[in-house]
């Protein structure tokens, strides 16, 4: 059987919709382009900008995913198969030897909870929140003694933020006092406040907290590429219109600006020349049991905080025995999360939860640090707490007017506070290969070794204090308190090939490129030195239009 | 409360049965067989059986419940042969249990009797299983499909105040308002 026939036999309905930008060529087509200008590991935000921007710029692109290309038809369905208990199917596929992982840290880390594998990745189940870093992150050390400098400062990405929430049509205001500087509106109205957003914010209000909008990736209007949102409340894990963002978007861009895309190609290394200075090759594999070589000028690693040191790791070579790019000894180091803390409870008045499936209040009052005694705190108030009615109904043990009892006790006056709060790179927390498990493919899997430190669990606390000072001034009776103890991570996967300009203290440089090989751009979170406590996907996008413009000057 | 036509469709919508632009024709004829076909894969009496189990475990001041449940099922079970045959395969579980105990089906007993039969098959602690024992696989295809209908829609959920529930594309402009009294 020869691979185009073995594809062919593995073509899903999704593939016998598209066409293929490459003459004579099938869409569902896996075996490799002639060397092309640039070859991309990873089809999420990152790596679907990068190769809209290169295409856009008459640049050949080949872009290799480990997962499917998910039908956008079945995003109704998805979205019921969530909502019903007793599916036991994981919506976007996750799990199996294909995604087989270890934790073996202090803290277990649920790494197939975390991300999604396919077109898209993991903007097909974010909750889509945008917020840029503010100015103190990129100089976390010399403010307060925290962390470390990143090698740029605010002011460099502050133009590509401003293009990321172009490409995000970010619905936001400018109403934030605490947000760092910005140069224009955002691209679309913030949508407005809920009825328990007006709750909070009179509490707040007493107590000397400032509440304000939050930038979504979500449209709050029509725009070319998408409908407004019409509020069918299950963002995360599923947008069934499609009015929140997600990377098939700019995955469409590439391809009509004549991309490949090709999705169930797991790359399972990196091939580099003899004198060990440059990326060759991108092996990897088909559904038909083949494997493949494409081979490229420059090369992008996309695939996550945790795939892409997990590759660089496998990509082992006699001169590079610990690992490409990892002369320094740190790829898969400095493993960071963000941390969740709450505190929800009841009030006796309704509260109008869960009408929409986003936040649209927050304050960052509690972001910047004051000094070195706690990390960054982003304050959420939540539009979803508690049960919706037909969660109650599915799982009652009660049936007619008991059940409609039922559910009147347990829905409607439920209020809460989330927040994220910062994890500090520490060495020991690291993306590792475990040589004892193997994937599908025969590699070792990852492993995932995170724990907490006292410094995020007092921040934790912190945030506890002040979300239980607010819930109190709004009267309720505080049911649940998410603190240090049970707090588990926000599925940010950040710090595994930082950036710096030290090559025996980073992985990368400033411009996302290796510093050992001088075609292979690294992009996506794993070039966080520092985490903030922001939804890391704007600073994702930023910076890939960053590593982007930096690959076109090179090529 | 009284269930129209434009709760059905609020119904399909939130359980993902695709346009709902399209329902309204399948409304029109949508009257189920005595006996399951291709075209029809639910019979009368699977419909019939629904609509007795409705009306144990909706709320009591809910009206029309038969032709609620009559057009909602029809169609969600044209788009999806897989549940049509978990629901008539559930039926005839319940029958058959039903059988040991009274001379009639499930349909033809009294309101307290089918309430009773709920509550000696577990039903109402049963975890939801399509593959699971008979009170699973009741919870699964029958109870909690009814209940999904009905509290998943604008209309039972508008009972308790959520008028936009999550599943249903309705806006964003209720999420913005206070308690209706």
């Amino acid at each position: 059987m020869n691979s185009q026939n073995g594809a062919d036999l593995d073509r899903t309905p999704a593939d016998s919709r598209r066409s293929s930008p490459e003459p004579g060529r099938t869409a569902f087509d896996r075996t490799p382009s002639d060397r092309v200008d640039v070859c991309i590991v990873g089809a999420g935000p990152s790596g679907a900008l990068i190769a809209a921007e290169l295409s856009a710029a008459g640049h050949d692109v080949v872009v290799l995913d480990a997962g499917p290309r998910f039908d956008p038809a079945d995003r109704e369905n998805e979205m019921e198969n969530h909502l019903r208990p007793g599916n036991p199917e994981p919506l976007w596929g996750m799990g199996g030897k294909r995604d087989a992982y270890s934790a073996t840290g202090d803290h277990h880390y649920p790494l197939n909870a975390a991300r999604v594998k396919g077109i898209g990745g993991s903007t097909l189940h974010w909750q889509g929140m945008v917020m840029r870093l503010h100015e103190q992150d990129f100089e976390l050390d010399s403010s307060v003694g925290l962390g470390a400098d990143w090698p740029i400062s605010y002011d460099d990405l502050r133009p590509y933020y401003a293009a990321a929430e172009e490409a995000f049509s970010v619905a936001g205001a400018s109403d934030n006092p605490f947000s760092p500087p910005r140069e224009q509106p955002h691209p679309l109205p913030a949508f407005p406040p809920s009825y328990s957003d007006s709750l909070f914010a009179e509490a707040c209000e007493s107590l000397g907290i400032t509440t304000h909008s939050v930038p979504n990736a979500r449209n709050s209007e029509a725009t070319d590429e998408a409908g407004a949102c019409v509020g069918y409340g299950t963002c995360k894990p599923v947008c069934p219109s499609g009015a929140k963002y997600d990377a098939t978007r700019h995955v469409n861009v590439a391809e009509a600006n004549g991309a490949r895309i090709v999705d169930r190609a797991p790359v399972q290394r990196l091939e580099h020349d003899a004198s060990g200075e440059r990326v060759t090759a991108a092996v990897y594999a088909t559904p038909d049991g083949e494997e493949h070589r494409q081979e490229a000028r420059e090369f992008v690693l996309a695939a996550g905080g945790v795939e892409t040191p997990r590759l660089l790791l496998l990509s082992e070579s006699e001169q590079y025995p610990d690992g490409l790019a990892n002369s320094s000894g740190l790829v898969g180091r400095y493993f960071m999360d963000h941390l969740f803390a709450g505190v929800g409870g009841q009030l006796d008045e309704r509260t109008r939860q869960k009408h929409v499936g986003f936040i649209t209040s927050e304050s960052h009052q509690f972001y910047d640090r004051p000094d070195d005694s706690r990390t960054a705190i982003k304050l959420e108030f939540l539009n979803y707490a508690g049960p919706a009615p037909a969660d109650v109904a599915m799982t009652a043990d009660s049936f007619g007017d008991d059940l409609l009892d039922d559910i009147w006790s347990a829905y409607g006056n439920h209020a809460a506070m989330g927040a994220l709060v910062e994890q500090l790179p520490r060495k020991e927390n690291r993306v590792r290969l475990d040589h004892s498990r193997t994937d599908d493919h025969g590699n070792p899997v990852p492993d995932v070794v995170w724990r907490l430190d006292d410094r995020t669990r007092a921040t934790i606390r912190r945030a506890n204090e002040i979300q239980r000072s607010v819930l109190e001034e709004l009267g309720a009776e505080i049911t649940w308190t998410v603190g240090p103890d049970d707090t588990g991570p926000a599925f940010h996967h950040m710090g595994t090939t930082r950036m710096g300009t030290d090559p025996s203290e980073s992985v990368v440089d400033s411009q996302l490129r290796t510093h050992d090989l001088a075609n292979l751009t690294v992009a996506g979170s794993s070039v966080f030195v520092t985490g903030g406590a922001m939804n890391p996907t704007l600073t994702i996008a930023a910076l890939s239009l960053k590593a982007a413009d930096h690959l076109a000057a090179r090529l | 409360m009284e269930l129209t036509r434009r709760d059905v469709l609020g119904a399909l919508s939130a359980a993902g049965v695709g346009s709902v632009s399209g329902c309204s024709d399948l409304l029109e004829d949508g009257a189920a067989g005595e006996s399951p076909t291709e075209d029809d894969p639910i019979t009368d009496h699977d419909v019939e059986t629904l609509v007795a189990l409705a009306e144990v475990v909706y709320p009591s001041g809910v009206t029309e419940i038969e032709s609620f449940v009559r057009e909602y099922s029809v169609v969600r079970v044209r788009e999806d042969p897989t549940y049509a045959r978990g629901v008539g395969e559930t039926v005839a579980r319940l029958d058959d249990y039903v059988a040991e105990w009274h001379d009639d089906a499930y349909a033809d007993l009294s309101a307290s009797a089918r309430a009773d039969v709920l509550e000696q098959m577990a039903v109402d602690t049963a975890d939801p299983d399509p593959d699971g024992v008979a009170g699973e696989r009741i919870r699964y295809y029958l109870v909690n499909e009814l209940l999904y209908a009905f509290y998943a829609s604008p209309t039972g959920a508008g009972l308790l105040g959520l008028e936009n529930p999550p599943g249903h594309p309705g806006g964003t402009t209720s999420y913005r308002e206070g308690p209706h009294e």
